[in-house]
């Protein structure tokens, strides 16, 4: 998917009650989950949010509950890039384990304004902020997690062989 | 000589399980777990993940622990297909560890009960606040439901290995204080991103007066610092809680004399205070001099942070001969069926039905908002749980201030938020 689009900008802690309540955890159906994204948080986001679009967001984005719905509510919904200052840890490994781009950079994520038309090349490395003139160079992900966003997911990466099966035997 | 490099307790632990001698704080590391968990509402997606992945079955049926404890009783047809779907996956696949309504309990609470979990085991958990084992001496973190499938699959976990920031304990704690008013004050320091990505690693000469339930407590909200993971040094307390649960023979990792920390904390536990953490945010630490009066709409007491023995004893301690406010309504919540029943033995669950409190099998239920005691649009709760998001026990206009039993028990008798000391010396 192309990632260009508006961003909907967000504060600092948005955590992840708010992407998705526990009141809709009571399913596995991902378009269902994408109906209710964001939604104790910004109730008008669901309507608005068309595919490309960007999140871009302050501190500690995804704090909290370690649930997957989260980061699959957000790309499920159309999202193709989360920037923001930096990410609650589970929320920063299941969005690359489920292949949903995400992107640590303080500089882009404090300039970029709510409304703007944004475009990222992430193979370049590089955001574009069409509305304020600015581009943004993002630090690369270590080869590691390059291999997992390249394989589409930790899934696909294990498929891969890039994981080998543990044999069980460390019982001792 | 081979030069090594000094390690933290966690970095320790973690080397161990990838095979390596050492390890350096930013390593991306493959390790083996001893132990993968998830719940009634991580473990559907991870079943679904861990069908695409190839080769058959899991990699131990005895090192994955199944707990339906979320919206368990199921509130919900949704809910009952979720635990069936989970039923269905632990008989196909032979696991050992499955707990349904009736054997389960809250999953941080089960499992140090059962004895699944010992000192220097590598742990994780399709549950952020999987971080509680940490009181035992072993590594453990939340991940999400693609690692947990992995984990089931091929035994194996990848981390970035973490730095990490010391906490030395000081101190005895005062009469009414317990694990839950030191982790929010040290919370309320560090903030809700203090720790993030490192491990808070706690130690010192207090920890002797700290009991295994304090220290559960703690390390189950490390989380809520950001940290990966909370580990406390384990003592001759841990060593006697993990005999009498039956736990497999420990393995005790100390951090070398000198380990880099990126930040020394001394914590004189003797001066603090009974402590609330304010919506919407668990560092909105404050003690009973810094607010006026707050009426509430309920109480909660219990979940994998505050619903062990300990908590139950020092709220009924309070509640004894003392009856519920009107117009609060109080749900106390055992954390599992064993300490369902030492509660009934003591007769601590009398004591709390004689006070007007509502008492419920173990769930988690209320701290996420799932089921059995949702906030309206407005209301304000006190909660022995771990987090006061917005919405997170109901209604997004409702508010939920996080404190320890003695707090929860006190304000149960006066309708708003009360430190212990007020009814009792």
């Amino acid at each position: 998917m192309a990632i260009k689009g508006k961003v909907f900008k967000y504060g600092n802690n948005v955590d992840t009650d708010v992407i998705i309540p526990a009141r809709y955890l009571n399913t596995t159906d991902k378009k269902e989950l994408a109906s209710h994204c964001m939604e104790d948080i910004d109730k008008s986001f669901i309507s608005r949010v068309k595919k490309g679009d960007i999140i871009v967001a302050g501190d500690n984005f995804g704090c909290g509950s370690s649930r997957e719905h989260a980061p699959i509510a957000i790309k499920e919904c159309g999202i193709s890039l989360v920037i923001a200052k930096d990410f609650a840890r589970i929320f920063y490994r299941n969005a690359i384990n489920i292949g949903l781009p995400i992107i640590e950079s303080k500089e882009a994520a404090m300039e970029i304004k709510d409304g703007d038309d944004v475009e990222c090349d992430l193979e370049k490395g590089i955001i574009t902020n069409h509305t304020g003139n600015k581009e943004y160079k993002i630090t690369p992900f270590p080869a590691f997690i390059q291999k997992i966003i390249k394989a589409g997911g930790l899934v696909e990466a294990v498929n891969s062989g890039m994981i080998n099966r543990n044999d069980g035997e460390s019982d001792k | 000589m081979k030069d090594m490099t000094a390690m933290t307790m966690t970095q320790k632990i973690l080397a161990s399980h990838a095979g390596t001698k050492s390890v350096n704080a930013g390593d991306l590391i493959l390790c083996n777990t001893d132990m993968v968990l998830g719940n009634d509402i991580t473990s559907p997606f991870a079943i679904h993940e861990f069908s695409k992945i190839k080769g058959s079955g899991v990699f131990n049926k005895n090192k994955i622990s199944l707990v339906m404890d979320h919206f368990v009783p199921n509130k919900d047809i949704k809910a009952a297909q979720q635990s069936k779907a989970c039923r269905e996956f632990a008989c196909n696949e032979g696991i050992s560890n499955f707990f349904d309504c009736g054997a389960m309990g809250v999953e941080h609470a089960l499992l140090p009960e059962k004895g699944l979990v010992t000192a220097g085991d590598l742990v994780i958990g399709a549950d952020s606040h999987t971080c509680t084992y940490g009181a035992l001496g072993a590594f453990s973190t939340g991940v999400g439901s693609t690692d947990m499938a992995v984990a089931m699959s091929t035994g194996k976990v990848w981390f970035k290995v973490p730095s990490a920031i010391k906490f030395i304990l000081k101190g005895q704690p005062g009469r009414w204080i317990s694990g839950k008013d030191i982790i929010l004050n040290i919370i309320g320091k560090i903030g809700v991103s203090g720790a993030l990505y490192k491990s808070m690693e706690f130690t010192g000469q207090g920890l002797k007066n700290l009991t295994m339930s304090d220290r559960l407590c703690m390390a189950n909200m490390a989380v809520e610092a950001g940290a990966k993971n909370g580990i406390f040094d384990a003592d001759d307390s841990t060593l006697e809680f993990l005999k009498e649960a039956g736990a497999k023979k420990p393995a005790i990792f100390s951090a070398d004399k000198d380990a880099v920390y990126e930040k020394v904390y001394e914590i004189d536990m003797g001066e603090i205070k009974p402590t609330v953490a304010f919506p919407h945010l668990p560092e909105n630490a404050k003690t009973f001099d810094e607010f006026g009066e707050i009426k509430i709409d309920q109480v909660v007491i219990g979940s994998c942070t505050n619903g062990r023995l300990q908590d139950l004893i020092q709220a009924a301690e309070i509640m004894k001969g003392r009856h519920v406010a009107k117009w609060l309504r109080v749900i106390v919540i055992p954390a599992t069926q064993k300490i369902y029943i030492q509660a009934m033995e003591m007769g601590l669950l009398k004591i709390f039905i004689e006070a007007g409190c509502a008492v419920s099998t173990p769930t988690c239920g209320p701290c996420l908002g799932g089921h059995m005691g949702i906030l309206a649009d407005g209301e304000k709760a006190v909660a022995t749980t771990n987090r006061n998001f917005v919405g997170r026990m109901g209604h997004p206009g409702s508010e939920v201030y996080l404190a320890g039993p003695a707090v929860a028990a006190a304000s149960s008798i006066t309708g708003r938020i009360t430190s212990p000391y007020e009814l009792c010396k």
